[in-house]
């Protein structure tokens, strides 16, 4: 069965032109044969999963409706929460957490009739951009299995690349699911800050977090965003802004759309191939009938600095939780209080996470908060205007979601600033709250995917998946076969 | 702003966390090159700018919703204490503290 489309699955089995549990076996045989190779997943429950898809055909049997997504196989990144379903993080620290609840966004996809098909892999505690810092295992791309998924949500942007899941959930801090995304061709979109309840998201740095879905066309992005999207008030920082109806958006004309340019984004550091693979794309936008024109957003070079204050800043304050006392790893037999909570942590936490609470502890400690912490939240201001700027003359922004294709496996782990810059294109839209999509445009001479980044207004997803839609119909892209 | 061994030492007591001396040689490197990297923020003039925390702050809501202040149903003891590395008669057991 082709599990690519989340729209056909579920009117197929809305209609009972086939079960909701054909098609999880449909699934868990793709994951069977390729997993071992790709290392998506964490933890995958295949009795769990088709006693959950045969409730889905019960209540497609006894009529329910409202199913848009009945029987749909989603991939859910290990740091969101799944009832009674082990959820990690990547971490030792959190090995055998079973969550006593489920994310928002988990009770409404199931609400939908979507199938958690598995949890997937990703960076400890969402933190690196290739998923090499999972406790576990290191996910590899499809497309090379020498080279990297991107990440955090790596073994999201996997699952649904390989046809293991035909959606996904990842979650953003820094560009998260864009990077994975454009890594593995496929759609991920950072939403508006508050457009998706974060309750049940494992917290990072809680300013900047997103849950971010992944799917392989804009309708079937359009679709999963106004399923999980909206106001929960489990989450105070979720949004009190109507749903549009994404889905009816998509298919409107893109006509006079205006969008920018922004020159910062195509400096130095750009991989050559990417640049002429980006700059294509922009003259098909154009051929849409589409207006392009170039915009500033002066201070983007400050981006990576800013990002790496301030999401340590919150990261090392929210996992100051993690004190081997209510859940977690605990050493055995320790002396006292104080050694359960360092020896705890420092087995339990990995290197980038201890790196990162360290610099998150520096940069809020006595002396040195104004000097770091208290800058950044002002350079945040600035970058946030840059954006606001623009969008008084354009309706969205065309840029490179990473400099580079995918990176080699162990090319970066030593470096961790260098790991670092491959979000420089995508931590602008978590500083400023506003969405993004990567969108695949293309492959590298290697075979490697590209993807075009798509930046809009806040709460403006529909105008991005709009574009999303003209491109992805006037401009298919050919992809070279998959290497499992 | 340049970063030794006994800053590095102080910080990890303050996030309770240790380092191996081995460990420790690598993180102050790594570390100091991750500061002389966000030191580019010094170059940029932020007079007169407000900070931000939150953009949720900025999105025009006035504050963040809250619910109303009333008891609702909660995990019951059981499920709560499910994940607990030590729990006994109802609670989380740790050591000794005084």
């Amino acid at each position: 069965m082709n599990l690519t489309c989340a729209f056909e699955i579920g009117e197929a089995v809305n209609h009972k032109k086939v079960s909701a549990v054909e098609v999880a076996e449909s699934a868990l045989a793709r994951i069977e044969a390729v997993d071992s190779a790709l290392r998506a997943f964490i933890t995958v429950e295949r009795e769990r999963v088709l006693a959950r898809a045969g409730e889905v055909d019960r209540r497609v049997a006894s009529g329910e409706s409202g199913m848009p997504l009945a029987g749909v196989p989603v991939a859910v990144k290990d740091n969101i929460c799944t009832r009674n379903l082990r959820t990690t993080c990547g971490s030792r620290i959190l090995e055998s957490y079973i969550p006593p609840y489920s994310a928002t966004a988990i009770e409404r996809l199931e609400r939908a009739g979507a199938v958690v098909i598995g949890k997937a892999n990703c960076d400890e505690f969402a933190m690196g951009s290739s998923t090499e810092n999972s406790a576990f295992q290191v996910t590899r791309n499809p497309y090379d299995l020498g080279r990297v998924a991107g990440g955090s949500s790596g073994g999201s942007a996997v699952a649904v690349a390989s046809g293991m899941a035909t959606l996904a959930l990842g979650s953003e801090t820094g560009g998260s699911v864009r990077q994975p995304a454009s890594f593995c061709s496929v759609l991920g979109l950072k939403p508006t800050y508050g457009r998706i309840s974060r309750y049940g998201l494992v917290a990072f740095a809680s300013s900047l977090d997103n849950i971010g879905p992944i799917a392989t066309n804009p309708r079937d992005m359009a679709l999963l965003l106004s399923v999980i999207a909206g106001r929960d008030e489990h989450d105070s920082t979720s949004a009190p802004v109507p749903v549009p109806e994404y889905t009816a958006q998509v298919g409107m004309s893109v006509r006079g759309m205006r969008l920018g340019i922004p020159k910062e984004y195509f400096g130095e550091g750009l991989d050559p191939e990417v640049r002429s693979i980006i700059e294509a794309a922009l003259s098909n936008a154009k051929s849409l009938g589409c207006e392009l024109k170039e915009v500033s957003l002066p201070h983007t070079a400050y981006a990576i600095a800013d990002y790496y204050i301030i999401a340590p800043a919150e990261a090392s304050s929210n996992l100051a939780r993690y004190d081997a006392v209510r859940y977690g790893f605990r050493v055995p037999d320790p002396q006292d209080l104080s050694e359960m909570y360092k020896r705890s942590r420092s087995i339990g936490f990995g290197a980038e996470v201890k790196r990162r609470i360290m610099i998150g502890t520096y940069a809020l400690s006595s002396g040195y908060y104004e000097a770091y912490y208290g800058r950044a939240m002002r350079v945040r201001t600035l970058i946030k205007r840059d954006f606001e700027k623009a969008f008084e003359t354009v309706d969205a922004l065309l840029t490179p979601v990473s400099p580079t294709p995918a990176f080699k496996i162990g090319e970066k782990v030593d470096d961790p600033l260098a790991m670092y810059l491959s979000d420089i294109y995508t931590v602008t839209a978590n500083l400023a709250g506003i969405p993004a999509l990567s969108l695949p445009c293309g492959f590298a001479a290697e075979g490697l995917p590209v993807g075009l980044q798509i930046i809009g207004n806040q709460f403006q997803e529909g105008t991005v998946l709009r574009f999303a839609e003209a491109y992805f119909r006037g401009f298919p892209v050919t992809s070279p076969k998959l290497k499992v | 702003m340049s970063i030794s061994r006994a800053d590095v030492l102080k910080i990890a007591e303050l996030a309770k966390l240790h380092f191996s001396d081995e460990e420790l040689v690598a993180f102050t490197a790594q570390f100091q090159r991750i500061l002389d990297y966000v030191e580019q923020l010094k170059q940029v003039n932020i007079e007169g700018i407000e900070p931000t925390s939150h953009v949720s702050l900025a999105q025009g809501f006035e504050r963040f919703i809250f619910r109303e202040d009333e008891v609702k149903p909660s995990l019951p003891v059981e499920e709560s204490l499910a994940n607990a590395p030590d729990p006994g008669e109802g609670h989380f057991r740790v050591p000794k503290v005084l």
